[in-house]
């Protein structure tokens, strides 16, 4: 067999424990009250067009993105606003938030929520791009960047390829496979819109060799589709980062502290294709996602689409309940997931998965002194010197951390993964990315 | 023997002499000429090199404080608050120039978020960095406002001048504090302001800085300003502000009359130095208000010592 | 109350700690100790042992007393260091200068700049070249090797290296034919096996090799800096034997005898001292090559690697700010 392609430098293998990959995607219940936090996409938050007493439906615009990267946000039920209050996000801060109590579940009529599959693009280049503005679509691999904005490509560069992220890296996820298995057809329709809105030929969906069942599904599916093309990669963390993935598919650079555009390359997650699809073909805004609920010790590892704004709690009801010896919440993946205080925050766009680790895996490991073994240096997907960088930002020598390029590290941790000291290298290296970044802000 | 021991005499001596020769002319050339006075002036400064005047270093500061005595007469806005009015006063004898009396200030923390107050609900797992965790997550006790209690501004003292308590998890200021700011700009949340130090040490101020409604901010922390406006009734000299629900003395109108104090519900506004007041006959049925943190924390100042194992050991350095 | 942790990510680890590597590394002594312990037979066994034994101690000792601090010699470092430092000894040498130099290894190399993880040289280096100068006569009167347990008999009869033959050969203006027929010289065979004289762990080259490769799979030594020491070596040592065969040793010979390998696979590997990027692990192991061999042709001493690992260890931190690994995304300098 020929060997599998991957990125060439660094990365790390955790244990995959993706314990929920054969649970079919099921459809959670509508809960009595949704939360839905008005900051949930990258850039600046959309502003309120409801207030408290509005009789809302679904589907129907409940905030509107004003600013250039900002996305729009629709009512996920119908309902009445109960009201427009600061409510917790993943960190435990405050943010404003919008409140509806749920009565029913009555959709704006213009949404199309027959199973069909719409093969046909009837609409423009421009009227995908503001199409999906106005679906508030945003890119659902977890930095939740507004794909609109992604859509339109700055002048003077022309993207060649469409770079699609099946990778699903972290463990434990299994979103993004579950919805290549059962809603493959509509995800290439997804990357044929793209393709069409990008004006690119050719289109590249990398999926790792994990999930080879997928990979066989879409290959198949894509005969019918010119231009997309099945790639099976090698198993390594962290393939999902986008300038690890165009490395892996396409054997480009992006260079450092540039978009992938820069080498003709747009990438979007599988996730996102379906968004696009559902906005495009049927009119349907982003108002539900695939989330994984899962851990060692959950009783029904699940993949569950959920409206967003539903509270974490009622995933954990579904999936069989909080296990008792939980220690630690995990929004997202174990690689680069948040650690939540509590079960009651809500599922916004950006979430991929609920993970719950047992109390013996939630405390880290005593830390010890540093043994320059060089394999945080070895790992590292960005060619960064990780044990320097984050002695240099515990000493505040931030001037010295930016000359050793600290703002390319992508915090994928493999670094403090892999360091046998178990030293917080990480912490330390987004404490220093943060201070660097402020000191380049105000230099300006 | 001897003709070795002069030959080595001779050779050195002369090359001492071309040495000196080059040096004297070389210190010639290069001759930086100086205001005599940015030396009397270092002189009487602190030499602490702590950056509390807004300068690099005591020579900085003396420097610029000449620098502007000869152009403008005057040193206003300079000021250092490590050595205060009297290095200040040396300082304006030695220009020539007359200061104002400044009023010493002291740091004060504006949180009493201690482990009882607000218990914790998360359990937080990382480097003992204030700066990592405010990013990272609101607070164990939940408090998105209150002190993390991991002790950046106690890393930032070059005095001595600010502990942890191990008991409450908060920080506590002695009286080796100068006020030169730096535990101010390291609190990443905010907490700590330079107030007027008081007299006979005497201070009321608000301790808390939550800017929530009154609920949530309750929820959080039992001795919270929920914004009830109750002492901003009560002040007779206008000296309480109201903004975002959350009270604010300002220490130059304040009197220090105690109003406030008596009427806060949650004894969030914090009074330090006092004589203890006599027992009102009127409350005694009611169950007798604790305020135990409040006279207390300033006299438990704890030990230097005692504070290294309550942070987590890292080892980055 | 369950109580959730908060801590950035990631949130899972992988399987390695200092310990696992510590202990690959006394794993990989294994096949050295061995062959030490079949040619000397106890003795060796007494070194490796009050060696182990006394790094251990003086770890202790001085963390719990003078640091006051956490006591961590079960981290299996003080067990590295005790092991490699018997391996650059003589089965001979009396145990109370073992404890000496198992004090400076520990308390001065290792201790002194505040323990594991921050010593700037390989302690067990530092011991032995401290033992080398302090005690010339002990630390190059070496045993011939014998039958395993047969040195119990007392006074084993002594000799001199492969490497001192050649060097006092060489210094007498002998040439090479003359000098590879001096009685003492080891045969081809017995230089790869290890039946010579020599300090414990220099003896066998192929179980140092075997113990090298165990911890190339491991991940516990990158390949680039033995590879790079062994080929500088053995290029050098080539290029003047070709020029004049009569004066220069095949270069093979460089190879198997001394301390070449134990230096090259287990010293100069070390984590601590040795530089963090490849490219500068490559120039560390070049610059120990030439320094040894430079030593080993014209220098005072017959052997030259622990002087050239020291001495390159004194660079390592100079290499690590010249030598970066290349960022991703940025055209190769």
């Amino acid at each position: 067999m020929k060997s599998l392609k991957t990125f060439a430098r660094g990365g790390v293998h955790p244990d995959e424990n993706k314990f929920s990959a054969n649970a079919a995607i099921e459809a959670l219940p509508l809960p009595k009250q949704l939360v839905i936090p008005l900051g949930q996409n990258l850039g600046a938050p959309p502003k309120a067009l409801v207030k408290k007493g509005d009789i809302v439906k679904v589907g129907q615009l409940i905030a509107k993105g004003e600013a250039f990267i900002s996305a729009n946000l629709h009512s996920p039920a119908s309902g009445k606003i109960a009201k427009i209050d600061d409510a917790l996000d993943a960190s435990g801060y405050r943010r404003q938030a919008i409140f509806i109590d749920v009565d029913d579940d009555i959709w704006e009529e213009h949404i199309d929520r027959s199973e069909d599959i719409n093969r046909t693009i009837s609409l423009s280049k421009e009227e995908i791009v503001a199409r999906v503005k106005e679906c508030g679509v945003v890119g659902l691999g977890g930095a939740t960047f507004p794909t609109h904005v992604k859509l339109m490509i700055p002048g003077g560069k022309t993207a060649e390829y469409l770079v699609v992220n099946g990778v699903e890296c972290e463990p434990y996820l299994t979103s993004d496979h579950r919805l290549m298995l059962e809603k493959g057809e509509e995800v290439l329709i997804g990357i044929k819109i793209l393709m069409k809105a990008l004006g690119v030929e050719k289109a590249i969906v990398g999926i790792e060799n994990n999930k080879t069942d997928a990979i066989q599904h879409l290959k198949k599916l894509a005969e019918n589709y010119n231009g997309i093309e099945i790639q099976a990669l090698y198993v390594k963390y962290p393939q999902g980062g986008e300038k690890q993935l165009i490395k892996a598919v396409l054997n480009r650079e992006v260079p450092s502290g540039k978009l992938p555009i820069e080498v003709g390359c747009v990438v979007s997650n599988v996730g996102t294709a379906f968004a696009v699809y559902e906005a495009v073909q049927k009119n349907k805004p982003l108002i539900d996602r695939v989330v994984t609920v899962t851990g060692k010790a959950v009783k029904k590892p699940s993949n569950f689409l959920v409206r967003i704004g539903t509270p974490v709690s009622d995933l954990l009801k579904a999936a069989e309940g909080l296990p008792e010896n939980t220690g630690k919440i995990i929004n997202g993946g174990p690689m680069m997931g948040k650690s939540v205080s509590s079960p009651d925050i809500p599922v916004v766009k950006g979430s991929s998965g609920i993970l719950l680790l047992p109390r013996e895996e939630s405390k880290r490991p005593q830390p010890k002194p540093c043994i320059r073994c060089s394999k945080c240096t070895v790992v590292c997907p960005m060619g960064l010197e990780p044990y320097l960088l984050a002695k240099m930002s515990k000493l505040e020598l931030y001037e010295k951390a930016e000359k050793d390029s600290i703002m390319d590290c992508m915090e994928c941790g493999s670094c403090q993964f892999t360091c046998p000291s178990n030293l917080p290298l990480l912490d330390y290296l987004r404490l220093g990315k943060q201070r660097v970044g402020h000191l380049i802000r105000t230099r300006k | 023997m001897n003709d070795i021991l002069l030959f080595t005499l001779l050779t050195l001596g002369l090359l001492g002499t071309v040495m000196a020769v080059i040096l004297y002319f070389v210190a010639q050339k290069f001759k930086v000429i100086e205001d005599p006075k940015i030396d009397l002036v270092e002189d009487v400064l602190p030499k602490a090199n702590c950056g509390g005047c807004g300068f690099p270093g005591c020579r900085n500061f003396a420097e610029v404080s000449v620098k502007a005595a000869n152009e403008t007469q005057s040193l206003e806005g300079l000021n250092c608050p490590v050595g205060g009015n009297a290095v200040m006063k040396a300082m304006a004898a030695i220009l020539g120039l007359e200061v104002e009396e400044k009023e010493p200030m002291i740091a004060v923390i504006r949180c009493n978020g201690s482990k009882a107050n607000s218990p914790a609900k998360v359990q937080y797992d990382g480097p003992a960095s204030c700066a990592f965790a405010h990013n990272l997550f609101s607070g164990e006790g939940g408090c998105q406002f209150g002190c993390l209690g991991l002790g950046d501004c106690v890393a930032s003292c070059d005095f001595d001048a600010i502990h942890m308590n191990p008991e409450t998890g908060l920080p506590v200021v002695n009286d080796k504090c100068v006020a030169c700011g730096a535990c101010v700009k390291a609190c990443p949340r905010g907490i700590i302001e330079l107030r007027n130090k008081g007299k006979k040490d005497r201070r009321i101020f608000v301790s808390c800085i939550n800017k929530e409604k009154g609920g949530p901010a309750k929820k959080n922390c039992s001795v919270a300003c929920i914004g009830c406006s109750k002492c901003f009734q009560v002040c007779p000299y206008e000296a309480i502000t109201m903004e975002n629900n959350l009270a604010y003395i300002d220490f130059e109108k304040c009197k220090l009359c105690r109003k406030c104090v008596e009427v806060c519900p949650t004894d969030a506004i914090h009074e330090l130095n006092f004589p203890l007041r006599k027992p009102k006959p009127e409350v005694a049925d009611a169950p007798p208000k604790e305020r135990p943190a409040k006279v207390v924390a300033e006299a438990a100042a704890p030990k230097a010592d005692e504070t290294s194992n309550e942070t987590k050991p890292d080892n980055i350095a | 109350m369950n109580m959730f942790t908060i801590s950035g990510s990631p949130h899972v680890h992988g399987d390695e700690s200092v310990k696992k590597i510590m202990y690959t590394v006394v794993y990989a002594m294994v096949p050295a100790i061995l062959v030490s312990i079949y040619f000397f037979g106890l003795d060796a066994a007494r070194v490796l042992l009050i060696s182990v034994m006394a790094c251990l101690f003086f770890e202790w000792a001085i963390q719990k007393y003078l640091i006051k601090g956490p006591v961590t010699i079960n981290d299996g470092s003080a067990i590295v260091a005790g092991i490699l430092l018997a391996f650059n000894i003589p089965a001979n040498i009396p145990s109370w200068i073992i404890i000496i130099g198992a004090l400076v290894t520990i308390g001065v190399a290792k201790m002194s700049f505040g323990g594991l993880g921050k010593n700037p040289f390989n302690p067990a280096l530092v011991g032995r070249v401290f033992m080398l100068i302090s005690f010339p006569v002990q630390m190059t009167s070496w045993p011939v090797p014998k039958a395993l347990f047969s040195s119990q008999v007392t006074d084993a009869i002594t000799g001199p290296t492969a490497l001192g033959i050649l060097k006092e050969g060489v210094g007498a203006g002998k040439t090479i034919e003359q000098i590879m027929t001096d009685p003492n010289m080891p045969a081809y065979i017995d230089r790869l096996t290890g039946n010579m004289t020599g300090s414990l762990g220099e003896m066998s080259a192929l179980a140092l090799i075997l113990g090298g490769i165990f911890m190339v799979i491991r991940k516990v030594i990158d390949w680039q800096v033995p590879v790079s020491i062994i080929a500088t070596v053995f290029a050098i040592a080539g290029i003047f034997h070709l020029i004049d065969p009569t004066h220069y040793i095949d270069p093979t010979f460089h190879l198997f005898t001394g301390g070449l390998m134990l230096g090259a696979i287990y010293m100069a590997t070390d984590m601590v001292s040795s530089p963090m990027n490849m490219s500068g692990k490559v120039f560390y192991g070049v610059g120990i090559g030439l320094i040894t061999i430079i030593i080993r042709l014209w220098g005072a001493y017959p052997e030259g690697i622990s002087f050239a690992i020291l001495i390159m260890n004194a660079f390592t931190p100079l290499i690590n700010s010249a030598f970066k690994p290349k960022r991703f995304g940025t055209v190769a300098k």
